[in-house]
Parts: structure tokens; sequence; C-alpha cells
């Protein structure tokens, strides 16, 4: 058995969202002394479920949950005001750890906005470089993610495959920039260094080895019953009200919305001189939030073997001062991360680093949505909910 | 060559206003008439600045009319200019050399404290628009957009903490990344960042002065280098 019957659009009822459904906003101060019966569980700050430190105050009536708080902000390092300090090159490295998992992708937005106020272009072997660096960092995201979603829910063996996977992935992209999970590779005007070699036909034996541990993924976890049993039906986010709390990427699309920035967002990268297809599942359940994820890791792989094969030659840095100076302006760039949409908004006056940094990252908004999304589960539920929502606390506190 | 003309022909492109920009404004324009104080281009995306007190308005008028049905962010601004952490002449050039004089960005504003929203569409390529309104500086205070953009909740939140701006109708102003007895708004201009303040830039320590040059603390090695 290699896939599962997946259920057609039609088949599943409408989800209509509830207008009461917000007044847990207005509830979600927890107030331990009021209704003795329930019960407060504290989840966290340190818990296997959460990349980082997230702490859930949730209060039980026996084992469902009335409500959930999430409480952020011990990772809270104030890159935003930091980069009112720093110059643009010292930001790349600043936000390289804002979600450390993906590191790479961080770093294009803001060398885009960077690029575009000074009106500077690329390279194409160096648009071509980020992008395969891009989907590299979106591949080894996901196979984490598609090993350690099986360990949330109880299966182990996954675990260890999708570490390996990542693995593989995070050679190559050392064997690029340096760095496994800090690559600072991006430069204002193209990227540091070129392949090294024997690089492109050891990246195709590896994208094809992902190619591989992807139906391994589809054999032991998505065609897994216990694993549909503990996924389907949980966390449904309704299309409606999950854009409108600005949960973003795979999250979203796994709720039907067909939306992804590398497509339908402004032009970026080399997006649009590949074929390639956006996954999206009607559900919105855990179950096709991993589903989605696994789908979207082989359409990355493919799109990598794609960029192998239509490589350009040609420089790799455009014509950059050597003192980096901003022109004045403002310019908003969001791009499709692995977590989800990554913005930027720069206000630059003219100095050798911006005047405001405003950093809208996918994991903070993905999150905002759990007091909603918890409400009314069972306590076994919450961590499905958690990890399949898969958020890096760096990426919500920056 | 061609290289050049490329980016020179990017960057004449690049400030024009995108053909879905153009229209998102043109229908903002006639749904909130007088509303809109001034509105401007950020490469290619339409930035509209709205009076305050159709701030909440303008969320309902852009999710329910226009299909902006997905909330990106909301955030403040401060134009305060950057106060400089070095002393000049001290040579620590680690920081920017922000200007001096309070100068307001696209579309401009009225005083320091602005707010900034983006609001996108899951439904239309490149539907999204950037929005702005003007505060009072001396009592910060706007619309919550809670109620429109539920997602607008955390956002507000960390505005409130970061910048002390106040919104009305919001359910639970409480301190979002900082411990609730935390005070001040570390992210307005006036407030010093404190790890600079209590330690120089490290930096500083490994700048040496280049041989020959004005502080090398050798003035014989100079003067001799200059003869010979």
């Amino acid at each position: 058995m290699t896939t599962t019957d997946l259920p057609a659009p039609g088949e599943l009822p409408e989800i209509a969202v509830d207008p009461a459904a917000f007044r847990h906003l207005a509830e979600s101060q927890v107030n331990v002394e009021l209704d003795t019966g329930d019960m407060v569980l504290n989840i966290g700050p340190q818990h296997p479920a959460t990349h980082g430190t997230l702490r859930l105050v949730v209060r039980l009536d026996g084992e469902r949950v009335v409500s959930a708080d999430p409480i952020i902000g011990y990772m809270h390092r104030g890159y935003e005001k930091l980069t009112e300090y720093r110059t643009y090159p010292q930001i790349t490295t600043l936000i390289n750890r804002i979600d450390w998992l993906s590191s790479f992708a961080n770093e294009v937005p803001f060398i885009d906005a960077a690029e575009q106020l000074m009106g500077i272009q690329a390279p194409p072997r160096a648009q071509y470089l980020r992008t395969i660096l891009t989907e590299l960092s979106r591949i080894a995201t996901f196979v984490l993610f598609l090993g350690e979603m099986g360990l949330q829910v109880g299966a182990i063996t996954p675990a260890f495959y999708g570490f390996r996977d990542r693995e593989y992935v995070l050679n190559l992209i050392e064997a690029v920039t340096g760095g496994r999970f800090h690559p600072n590779f991006n430069r204002i005007g193209g990227i540091k260094d070129d392949l090294p070699w024997g690089w492109i036909s050891e990246c195709r034996t590896v994208m094809n080895k992902v190619l591989t541990s992807c139906d391994e993924f589809d054999d032991l976890v998505v065609g897994n019953p216990i694993f549909e049993k503990r996924t389907r039906s949980i966390g449904i986010i309704p299309q409606e009200l999950g854009a409108a709390y600005g949960v973003s990427g795979s999250n979203l699309r796994a709720s039907g919305v067909d939306w992804d920035l590398r497509r339908d967002g402004p032009d970026y990268l080399v997006y649009n001189e590949l074929d390639w297809k956006v996954w999206t599942h009607p559900d919105g359940d855990s179950f096709a939030r991993y589903w989605v994820r696994l789908q979207e890791t082989r359409e990355s792989a493919r799109m990598v073997l794609q960029m192998l094969d239509q490589l350009p030659s040609g420089p790799l840095m455009a014509k950059v001062p050597r003192i980096i100076k901003v022109p004045a302006g403002e310019v908003l760039v969001n791009t499709e991360n692995p977590l989800g949409e990554m913005g930027y908004y720069v206000i630059s006056k003219g100095a050798t680093g911006p005047f405001r940094t405003k950093i809208r990252s996918a994991s903070f908004s993905n999150v905002s949505i759990l007091p909603w999304l918890l409400r009314g589960v069972y306590v076994p539920d919450i961590v499905t909910i958690l990890a399949s929502l898969y958020f890096i606390l760096g990426d919500i506190d920056r | 060559m061609a290289d050049d003309a490329a980016t020179e022909a990017a960057t004449d492109a690049g400030p024009a206003l995108r053909e879905q920009a153009a229209d998102a404004l043109a229908r903002l324009q006639a749904e909130l008439g007088d509303a809109i104080i001034e509105h401007g281009v950020a490469f290619g995306d339409a930035i509209v600045r709205v009076r305050p007190d159709a701030w909440r308005r303008t969320a309902q008028i852009c999710k329910e009319q226009l299909g902006f049905d997905y909330l990106s962010f909301v955030a403040g601004i401060d134009w305060m200019p950057t106060p400089a952490v070095t002393e000049e002449g001290s040579g620590d050039t680690s920081t920017p050399a922000q200007p001096k004089e309070q100068t307001y960005g696209v579309g401009g504003s009225d005083g320091r404290y602005q707010l900034l929203a983006v609001v996108e569409s899951t439904r239309r390529k490149s539907w999204r628009i950037i929005l702005k309104t003007d505060l009072a500086e001396s009592d910060p205070h706007a619309d919550s957009w809670v109620g429109v953009y539920p997602g607008a909740d955390w956002h507000e939140r960390e505005a409130w903490e970061m910048y002390g701006f106040v919104f009305d109708g919001h359910p639970s102003l409480r301190h979002l990344y900082l411990p609730s007895e935390f005070e001040g708004h570390p992210l307005r201009k006036d407030y010093p960042l404190l790890a600079r303040e209590v330690k120089p830039w490290p930096g500083l320590v490994d700048v040496e002065p280049m041989p020959g040059e004005p502080g090398d603390g050798d003035d014989a090695t100079a003067d001799g280098g200059a003869s010979a």
C-alpha cells in the first residue's frame, strides 16, 4: 500500500465559521481562582513538541481543553531593535537565527529588499543558486517534520529516517556554504561562492534519495492506520478563519487554500521558470498538514533536479559599491518560506543600516490561532496539533 | 555594459505601481473617499495613509469588499531619528549613522507615531496593500482590528508592548514577549539599546591604527616613514 484514498473535496461537510468563535479572545486571560472544577495544566516551556521554549497554560475540564493560552517570549532577542543599530551585511547574520531550520530561506527576502531599494539585480546564476539552496532548506526542514511528526504521535521509527535524510541535505548545504545551520551565504547583489566540484552529481543522488524516502514516509506514516486515527479530523483550521489569523504556508494549503507566494506573490527568484505544482488538501486537519508537506518535499526535490539541469553559467555577483548605502525608501518583500509567509518591511533613510525593519515571521501568526484551535480538543491531541502546525520558536519570538 | 543597462532598467521599473496594486488602490479610494489622506508607491505596492478615525472601517472594507482575506501583520513605526549610540569622532563605526532630522516615509505622517499594516488575498495573485495611519504623539490610540482580523490580536499586543500604542476594543492588551512587570516600550527610538550602554562595542578593541597613522603611538616611525 503506498497511498491512502483521500476523500474528494465535495465529500466533506462544509466547515461553517461560527461568529462566536472569536469569543475566546475575551476569555483568554487565564484565571486560576474561578471555576474550581477545572484543572490548570502547564505545558512547557520545555516540551519536545515545541521547537524551543513555548509554554501553554491549558485549562481542562476532565480531558477536554476549555481554554489554552500560549505564552511566548522565552526566546525574544529583540531583532527588530537590533536591526536599527546594524548595517545590512551584519543583519543577514542576525536573521539567519530567526528560523534556524531554514536559515538560508530567511536571508533571501531581506537581501531581496535591500537589492530592490538599491536597484541591483543579482545575476541569473546567483538567482538559481539561491533558489536551489532555498529549496534544499525547505527539504531539510520538511523531512525533519515528516520524521518527527510520527515521533510526536508515538511512532519512533520515522524520526530516524527524518534525521538521516536531513543530514544528507545539511551536508549538501554545508559543502556549498560552509555552515550547516547558519550559512550567511547571501550577499547584496549575489551570492558568495560557486558550487564546489562534484556537488551537482552529489546533489542529484541526494534528491533521488529524498524522493525514495518520501515513498517510505508514505508507506510508513501516511498509510499507517494508527497515525491516521491520531491525526484525521484533529485540529481543523477553516479556510477563512485561518487566513484572517494570518496562518500561511503549508498549514493554510492543507485547508484547501491554493495560495503559494512562490507562484502567487510578486516574482522572486526563478520559480516562474520552473515546472511545478502547488499542493493542497481539502481537510484542514493534522493529517492534511502532514500530507501536504510530504507532497511539497517531493515537489521541492523535483524542482532542485530541474534547476540542476538548467543551471545557467555566468557571474555570481552584480556590481555593488564597497560600502553598502541603501537609498531612502520603503519596500515590502514577502516570500514563501518552509514555515509560511516570511516578510520584511524595510524602511531606509539612506544610511548603511535600515531605519526600521518589521520582521513578519510565519510561525508567529501560525501559532496565534492556537487559543482557537485548542478549545475543545483532548489533551493528547494538543501534542498532535502542535507538531502538525510545525513552528520554530525563534520564528515566533524573533 | 549589458548588465549596467539591465540594472538601470530595473531601477526605473521598480517604483511603478503594479497593475493589481493600482486596481486595489482605485477601489479603496472609491470606498473610503476623503478618509484617505495620501497614497504612495513602494516598489510596485500601494501605500495608503488613512485618517485614524477610519482605521477600523478600512479593515472592514478591505476584508469584506475588496477581498483582502489574509492579515499579514500590524506593526508600529516611530519616526523619531535614531539616537546615536556612540559619540562622534570616537572611531566606533559599528553602528550606521542615521540622519538626525525627523523625516517621514512614503505617504508622509502627522507626527512621530504611525501604525503600519499589510493585508493580502489568498485568492488573487499579488493582491496586497500597505496601510498606514497616524497616532497622536501624547496619547497614541487606535481602533483595534481584532473584530475584523482575529490575527491582529497578537500583533496589536506586540505594538502595545513595544510602542505603547493603545488599541481601543482589544480584548486583553497584556505583555506578549516581555515579563508582565517590564516597564518602558523598547522599540520606541528614545528607548536606549541597553546592551550597548552597558558594554561598548567589543569590536573597538580590535581596531588598531595603521602604522604611520595619527594615534599610532609611535610618532618617530611615522616621521621616519614620511621622510624616507
